[in-house]
């Protein structure tokens, strides 16, 4: 019984690889339909993602999920074959079917009864695509289905009757068998096609000792007498396509005397056992026109590792990292020469600790196309909602993020589209009038920038209407009637609790969940999020994220004898001041000209509270930061030390988050640092950031 | 829970501790290890009787002067102060203490009621007192004496 839950998981997993896919083949048939063509390649795959479905869900015996598979393959082959021409509703009617495929299989796998009606409505307008096909499909198919993988195949329309000879080379690679497939399977669908003679090539079998039994070594050549047309032939071995070596040729005539052979020889050895790994495949290198098909179909090896397994290393190698920091001091302190071996050998354990680590890291990092490509359906959604027509547009989706950041992202990214979709993209009226295409644009996109990574939601809206958002902040009573706002922070207004520019409450957004939730997910993940907004071109937010959660680089300050760190990210220079540089304003407040603007200066160890603010800057160090606001300050510390690799210590477990400190992090002398947000520092001078 | 009869023939754990001339006690189920005093790293804006976050083992884990908490004087903890650290929930708190000077099985009902007394932090810190011998042990309250309330901080 574990067994079979442990196969329902696979299942499930493999499903989710293959729904993204479908997605990535459906966009990809988006971008050249205005052509009016889609690639007859990307078709296939995609066919082949809801053929693959099926087939699992049958074994499963997921009827409705089999059921409604099977409609929208039916309606692609249509398309494959020719029946029907792609179009943008034709697409938009594919997206909204791999959406709902999508959702029956999250229903199936949490147990949960799907909601029949979506399905039957989309059923109906597939099969409306494909005319006749639906009568037959309608009832009683179902069952055939789980087992069979090449159900297609029977579908012959008996034409070009005549009887033929073929030679088939089939050389299967090794993603053939990793993906499942046997070829005693494909053999004995062949033999229902007419007489199959096989013979196996085992010429390239290494010597027992030197094999690798996860390679293909085997090759087949199978000689079918048949009166199908030889396009029968092709459909045997679709689903293999791109994942052996296929030639088929026309032989003049069937050679006589071929034993009636349904279940070839060889494929009796394959056959006898489940022994999945027993036919050594092995991949050939692809020869010139199939290298084409092969990127579409093979995918590269991984590994599933359960997440704790990850963390319980990534913590590991954290700790590791620490400790060759405090061996590092230790063998400093000793006095032990530069030169000598044990220094050496210490540097070389420095840069091994360091490599592990990013090894490690890399493990957790995964591209955000998954997440995007949800949004993508949540765009398609809210749109559908709003009754506007918008095009979600995503670019850098190969960009890699911490995994736990692709997650916790998702809430904060689709309340973003939706509020995109429903106040920034202006109605289809408003749109024409103000000379722009009727469809909105949504731009998603994602980019490693200086040590971050930048996400942005941009709209080819309206723009922010200030005075409204003033009006309204106003009204609520979350700004003074008579307040002097710069156009930067009226849009940080919508950040504030409470606000919401939605007079009526949508459907959309406006769930009592503003900005301002989307605002503290992404601080909860060490990131910013910001507004930049041209009335009549559109808004973007900004949102600016960690690489990862694990470790960051910083600077290793004296703040009032304690020792604390700076993340280097946040800091623009440091520089000593002249006692001419540093002036009074106001009761004890203080600026620093740097290059003839007035910075603000916070002096750190006065606003921790471990001294009273300090006079006198020229023992002392300015270091210059800046927020996301691109608003500056300068935070005094009283020295620097160092600058190196940190990792980070989440504190909330222990004590809760305390203002103006980020995290914490582990010395080399095995004490703790306080990792300083230089954020927040700057935003209580502001303030307008947190309180 | 188990009935009454059978509660008062369950006995507990205790780890006993000094704190200048009282002797205070947790239920040893809370406490996961006692270790010397190490310096803490001070947080801002801490309350008074918070000494600080130490390293313990790759975890960070602050510190409470338990003295301080029970007003019971402000000691300058140094290398003969032992720090308990304790699991409270989820939270892993460290107090520091003069000294550890006990383990001991007590029956569950040698556990009195806090007798009422003027001190605001006795009634508010002490769930309950154990005569034991001639001495009175105070069974501490972890809960009242770091309030999970303070997780919420974001």
């Amino acid at each position: 019984m574990d067994h079979s839950s442990d196969i329902r998981a696979t299942f499930f997993q493999e499903c989710e690889e293959l729904v993204e896919a479908l997605n990535d083949g459906l966009n990809e048939i988006d971008e050249t339909i205005e052509d009016g063509l889609a690639e007859p390649e990307t078709v296939n795959a995609v066919f082949r993602a809801v053929h693959s479905i099926k087939g699992g869900a049958g074994a499963f015996k997921l009827e409705t999920l089999v059921r409604f598979a099977h409609h929208f393959e039916t309606t692609l082959d249509a398309l494959r074959a020719g029946r029907i021409q792609p179009d943008a509703a034709l697409l938009l009617l594919f997206h909204r079917a791999a959406d709902h495929l999508s959702d029956l299989l999250a229903a199936a796998r949490d147990g949960v009864d799907p909601d029949p009606e979506g399905g039957a409505e989309l059923i109906s307008l597939l099969a409306a695509l494909t005319g006749a096909d639906e009568e037959e499909s309608s009832e009683g198919e179902a069952e055939d289905f789980g087992f069979v993988p090449l159900t297609l195949s029977f579908e012959s329309e008996p034409a070009a009757t005549g009887s033929g000879c073929y030679e088939i080379l089939f050389s299967p690679t090794r993603a053939l068998y990793a993906n499942g497939h046997d070829p005693s399977v494909l053999f004995r669908v062949l033999g229902d096609l007419g007489q199959v003679k096989a013979r196996l090539d085992r010429s390239r079998l290494p010597a027992f000792a030197a094999l690798d039994w996860q390679e293909s070594w085997l090759d087949w050549t199978l000689t079918l007498t048949t009166d199908e047309p030889e396009h029968q032939i092709d459909e045997v071995f679709e689903f293999v396509d791109g994942l052996c070596t296929l030639e088929i040729r026309a032989l003049d005539e069937a050679p006589p005397g071929l034993p009636l052979l349904p279940d070839p020889e060889p494929a009796v050895t394959v056959d006898a056992e489940p022994r999945p790994q027993a036919p050594p495949p092995k991949p050939r290198p692809p020869e010139g026109e199939d290298s084409a098909e092969k990127k579409a179909a093979a995918p590269r090896a991984t590994v599933r590792v359960e997440l704790d397994r990850v963390d319980r290393l990534i913590n590991v190698v954290g700790e590791l990292v620490i400790n060759q920091a405090m061996l590092s001091q230790c063998v400093q302190d000793a006095g032990i020469p530069t030169r000598s071996a044990v220094r050496s050998g210490l540097d070389d354990f420095k840069s091994l600790a360091r490599e592990i680590q990013e090894s490690v890291m890399a493990i957790r990092a995964q591209a955000i196309k998954p997440l995007f490509q949800r949004m993508s359906r949540i765009a398609r959604e809210a749109s559908d909602i709003a009754g506007k027509q918008v095009r979600l547009v995503t670019e850098g989706e190969a960009t890699e993020v911490d995994k736990t950041v692709i997650e916790r992202l998702a809430d904060p990214l689709t309340h973003m589209i939706r509020n995109a979709v429903d106040h920034g993209i202006e109605p289809a009226e408003a749109r024409r009038a103000a000379g722009k295409p009727e469809t909105g644009c949504i731009t998603l996109s994602a980019a490693h920038r200086s040590g971050r990574v930048l996400i942005e939601v941009a709209d080819d809206g309206g723009g922010i209407n200030r005075p409204k958002v003033k009006q309204i902040a106003a009204g609520k009573g979350l700004i003074a009637q008579d307040a002097e706002l710069s156009d930067a922070e009226i849009d940080m207004l919508l950040f504030l609790p409470g606000f919401s520019t939605s007079t009526v409450v949508s459907d959309l957004s406006g769930r009592g969940v503003g900005m301002d939730v989307v605002k503290s997910a992404i601080q909860a993940l060490g990131g910013r999020v910001s507004i930049s907004s041209t009335p009549g071109q559109g808004t973007v937010f900004s949102i600016s994220l960690p690489l990862t959660l694990a470790v960051l680089d910083g600077m290793v300050v004296d703040v009032a004898g304690q020792t604390m760190v700076v993340p280097i990210t946040a800091i623009v220079e440091t520089l000593r001041p002249q006692p001419q540089d540093v002036h009074f304003l106001g009761s004890g407040a203080q600026v620093v000209t740097i290059r003839g603007a007035f910075v603000p200066i916070i002096d750190l160890g006065a606003a921790f509270g471990h001294r009273p603010p300090v006079r006198d800057f020229s023992q002392r160090v300015l270091m210059l930061v800046e927020n996301e606001q691109q608003r500056q300050c300068a935070l005094v510390v009283d020295a620097i030390f160092d600058q190196r690799q940190v990792v980070i210590k989440g504190m909330e477990n222990g004590y809760g988050r305390i203002p103006g400190i980020a995290a914490a992090t582990i010395l080399g002398d095995g004490r703790i640092a306080l990792i300083i947000d230089p954020d927040e520092a700057v935003g209580n001078v502001s303030g307008l950031g947190d309180p | 829970m188990p009935g009454s009869r059978l509660l008062q023939s369950e006995s507990r754990e205790l780890v006993a501790f000094r704190i200048g001339p009282q002797e205070f006690c947790l239920d040893i189920k809370t406490v996961r290890e006692i270790r010397s005093w190490t310096p803490a790293t001070i947080l801002p804006h801490a309350p008074h009787y918070v000494l600080g976050v130490i390293n313990l083992r790759g975890s960070v884990v602050p510190i409470l002067n338990l003295a301080e908490r029970l007003n019971l004087g402000t000691p300058e903890p140094d290398a003969r102060h032992v720090i308990i650290i304790t699991v409270i929930e989820t939270q892993v708190i460290g107090i520091l203490v003069d000294a550890v000077s006990d383990i001991m099985t007590v029956p569950e009902s040698a556990i009195q009621p806090t007798p009422h007394v003027a001190s605001d932090s006795a009634q508010a810190f002490v769930r309950g007192v154990i005569a034991v011998e001639d001495r009175m042990l105070r069974l501490i309250d972890l809960l009242a004496v770091f309030p999970p309330a303070r997780k919420e901080g974001a």
